[in-house]
């Protein structure tokens, strides 16, 4: 035992002190704030204020052009054909030109400036002549537009999942098909990263030759599982940091721009009037009412959201997401390991490596179709099934699985990984000091039917 | 004295083909055992059952008289054949690492490593990578691996191998003091003249059977041809002449001042008898008898076998 320790303890800090896995270790982390954050950041970098000179022939659309913190709208009664010329001169960012039509409303205008307009510019341009025009083709039909915005309706479908004792929970179908997917993902990414970490540094021990110095000190499967329990303390490191770490950046970045945020947000808030359409991180689009119109309902909302996400049983997922990680590593490390121990160098893994990934590719081909049918016969199957039971249960269980499939299928994946390890170790103890041998799977099979 | 090693009636298969076939040796403690064979004929099989990295189909080897277990792994030394290092790994941390895997504390660990680092005059490498040293430094650094826990029994594969001419000797060296501090060490190589330097005692393995065993004096007794080579003056060539026909003259050569001949001694006849016979005729400088070197016997043997 006191052996084992020592192995895991330097394939784990050989593995954790390598520049790579501290750069990846940061840059994961930082990769994932910036998904958060840039999108904030890249707002703040919009600049100065631009000015747009508006000759307006109809006299209709002037007005509706509200001035913000980064448009200023001029209205100017000057002849077009030399304003437009003379637009860096007087410090104009674009001239808009609304012409005199015979239609009793016009919906013909252009945008003159030097370079290519900005699109916030052309939406804001458009978005409002499109507003002023609908007012306008609704007063001439008689129509009241704030008896227009009383019609307007959202709705908010709520489902309810009513389980055994009655007792009803606010669920979210799109939510439960993420957390489930990016769970699946999370354990396929891990099981292949640190499986073919086992793989090489089982190949790097045969080729280095010191596999031979160390066997007659500690027996080949202590090394084996040394190697292979010392990895996935360090997978479980890097898993761990980037949790911390992605939460750390992104808390701290974002509340460090938090007030500019909210400015930008109001300043959004001012170009569009209509209901702006808040996209939440299920994926389902919320109709938010107007914003400044009545700051309860978004408090609704939101509440309605985290409603949601509560209805997830994360205090379930989270151990079990612990659970089907370590255990499909340990069944997938095992496999890998025997594969390094049956080659001598990297190039010669591709004949294994095909049958043992490929239930691993499936499952997360697979896991997409069963996001929309997580109680079907094939996801049942596939969540029993050792070798796809981590990906396919991690998709299914936010859908609340029943009882007894989850007891089932850890009790297989118990029994797959142990069935592995036993079948790797055999292989594992012939392979490591077979060199320069052609490795088929005949030859395998002799290897595993060896006595000792 | 109770052999540190015995082996009896070691069998091991493989797929298709037998590796070791009844091997039975026993290796005397403070002495240097030659394991030799030509290739193939199943000495790193045997070295590996030795190390419990293997175990045979039959046969029971024995540890100071114990049967061998785990527990004897500590006291076992093995240098490889086939042996490396951990390239990216520095040095003096993988000294440590195996160190205690053969069963030292990190302090005596230590400890001794810097002893041994400083006889081999490499403690300037104890915070290098392996890959920046040289092959020779890193058969050092093996070497000191091997030993650091002070086995009983130590055992060497083709130790010298990737060593220069001075490191050999530094080397043998430091063999021979570990067998006068008590360690036994089973030696095998190919290289017959650091046999006939080193071993006290050799098996010979050939196609998976041991087929010669003994002191390395009593094989060179058992083997020697019986032939006497004379330098001698004043007499003449043609001494067969003189001896008749109980001794044969092999071969005569004039050296100018010295002429020398070898005799060899035919079946009841001994070298007082010959010496009888030439002295009234020549002058012998120098009267030897022909032993024949471990070469010769192995390759004589190892031929004899394959004839069989």
């Amino acid at each position: 035992m006191e052996k084992v320790k020592l192995i895991i303890l330097r394939e784990y800090l050989t593995r954790v002190r390598k520049k790579s896995f501290i750069i990846m270790t940061i840059l994961g982390p930082l990769l994932m704030a910036a998904l958060f954050v840039v999108p904030v950041f890249l707002a703040q970098l919009e600049g100065d204020t631009k000015t747009i000179a508006i000759v307006d022939e109809t006299g209709l659309f002037a007005p509706s052009f509200k001035n913000s913190e980064n448009l200023n709208f001029i209205s100017l009664d000057e002849n077009v054909d030399s304003l437009k010329l003379q637009l860096d001169e007087r410090n104009l960012y674009a001239l808009l030109h609304i012409p005199l039509t015979e239609l009793t409303v016009p919906n013909t205008a252009k945008l003159y400036s030097n370079g290519q307009p900005n699109i916030i510019v052309t939406g804001y341009v458009r978005e409002t002549m499109r507003k002023e025009i609908e007012a306008l083709k609704l007063s001439a039909s008689g129509i009241d537009p704030e008896v227009l915005r009383s019609i307007k309706s959202s709705v908010n479908l709520l489902t309810i999942r009513v389980n055994e004792g009655g007792k009803e929970e606010n669920s979210s179908t799109e939510l439960a098909m993420a957390v489930g997917y990016i769970g699946g993902i999370l354990i396929y990414i891990f099981i292949f990263m640190y499986g073919a970490q086992v793989m090489r540094g089982v190949i790097e021990e045969k080729t280095s030759r010191i596999i031979e110095v160390i066997v007659s000190s500690v027996k080949p499967f202590q090394l084996m599982m040394g190697k292979i329990i010392g990895v996935a303390l360090v997978g479980l490191t890097q898993f761990v940091l980037w949790v911390i770490l992605t939460l750390v950046i992104v808390t701290s970045v974002l509340s460090i721009f938090s007030g500019d945020i909210q400015s930008y947000q109001s300043s959004q808030l001012q170009v569009n009037k209509d209901p702006i359409m808040l996209y939440e991180p299920d994926g389902s689009s919320v109709d938010q009412p107007d914003a400044n119109q009545n700051q309860g309902e978004i408090n609704e909302a939101v509440i309605a959201i985290f409603d949601r996400i509560n209805s997830i049983p994360f205090q379930v997922i989270i151990p079990l997401f612990l659970f089907y990680f370590i255990g499909g590593y340990l069944l997938y490390g095992a496999l890998f390991a025997a594969i390094g121990s049956a080659v001598d160098n990297e190039t010669d893994t591709q004949q294994f490596m095909l049958p043992v990934t490929v239930p691993l590719i499936l499952s997360i081909i697979v896991a997409q179709f069963i996001m929309f049918n997580p109680d079907g016969p094939l996801a049942f199957w596939l969540s029993i099934f050792p070798f796809t039971s981590p990906v396919i249960m991690m998709v299914r269980l936010p859908f609340e699985v029943p009882y007894w499939d989850v007891v089932l299928s850890m009790a297989l994946l118990v029994i797959g990984f142990l069935f592995t390890t036993w079948l790797a170790a055999k292989i594992y103890r012939t392979g490591i000091l077979m060199y320069g041998k052609k490795i088929n799977y005949k030859e395998l099979w002799k290897w595993i039917r060896y006595k000792n | 004295m109770q052999p540190v090693l015995e082996a009896h009636n070691i069998i091991k298969d493989f797929a298709n083909h037998r590796a070791l076939d009844e091997v039975s040796l026993s290796v005397p403690g403070q002495k240097i055992f030659g394991l030799l064979g030509p290739n193939g004929a199943g000495k790193t099989t045997l070295i590996r059952i030795i190390n419990q990295i293997t175990a045979p189909d039959s046969g029971t080897i024995h540890f100071n008289g114990k049967p061998l277990n785990s527990s004897h792994i500590a006291r076992i030394g093995y240098l490889p054949e086939e042996r490396g290092l951990y390239k990216k790994m520095k040095v003096g941390e993988q000294a440590m690492y195996l160190a205690q895997l053969k069963g030292l504390t990190a302090k005596d660990a230590k400890q001794r490593l810097t002893g041994w680092f400083e006889k081999f005059d490499i403690m300037a490498w104890w915070n290098r990578k392996v890959e920046e040293l040289s092959k020779g430094m890193q058969q050092k650094v093996q070497f000191v691996v091997t030993v650091v826990h002070e086995p009983e029994l130590l055992i060497f594969d083709e130790p010298f191998s990737g060593f220069d001419p001075i490191n050999v000797n530094l080397l043998k060296d430091h063999i021979l003091e570990l067998k006068r501090k008590g360690a036994t060490i089973i030696f095998s190589t190919h290289n017959m003249s650091s046999v006939e330097e080193l071993c006290d005692n050799i098996a010979l393995i050939h196609r998976s059977r041991t087929i010669l065993e003994g002191s390395v004096e009593n094989l060179k007794q058992q083997f020697k041809p019986d032939n006497i080579e004379i330098i001698y003056t004043n007499g003449r060539l043609k001494l067969q002449e003189i001896l008749g026909t109980q001794f044969s003259v092999l071969e005569e050569k004039d050296q100018g001042e010295f002429k020398m001949a070898r005799i060899h001694l035919e079946k009841g006849t001994d070298s007082n008898q010959l010496i009888g016979k030439l002295l009234p005729d020549i002058n012998i400088k120098s009267f030897r008898e022909i032993l024949p070197t471990m070469n010769d016997i192995f390759i004589n043997q190892v031929n004899q076998n394959e004839n069989k």
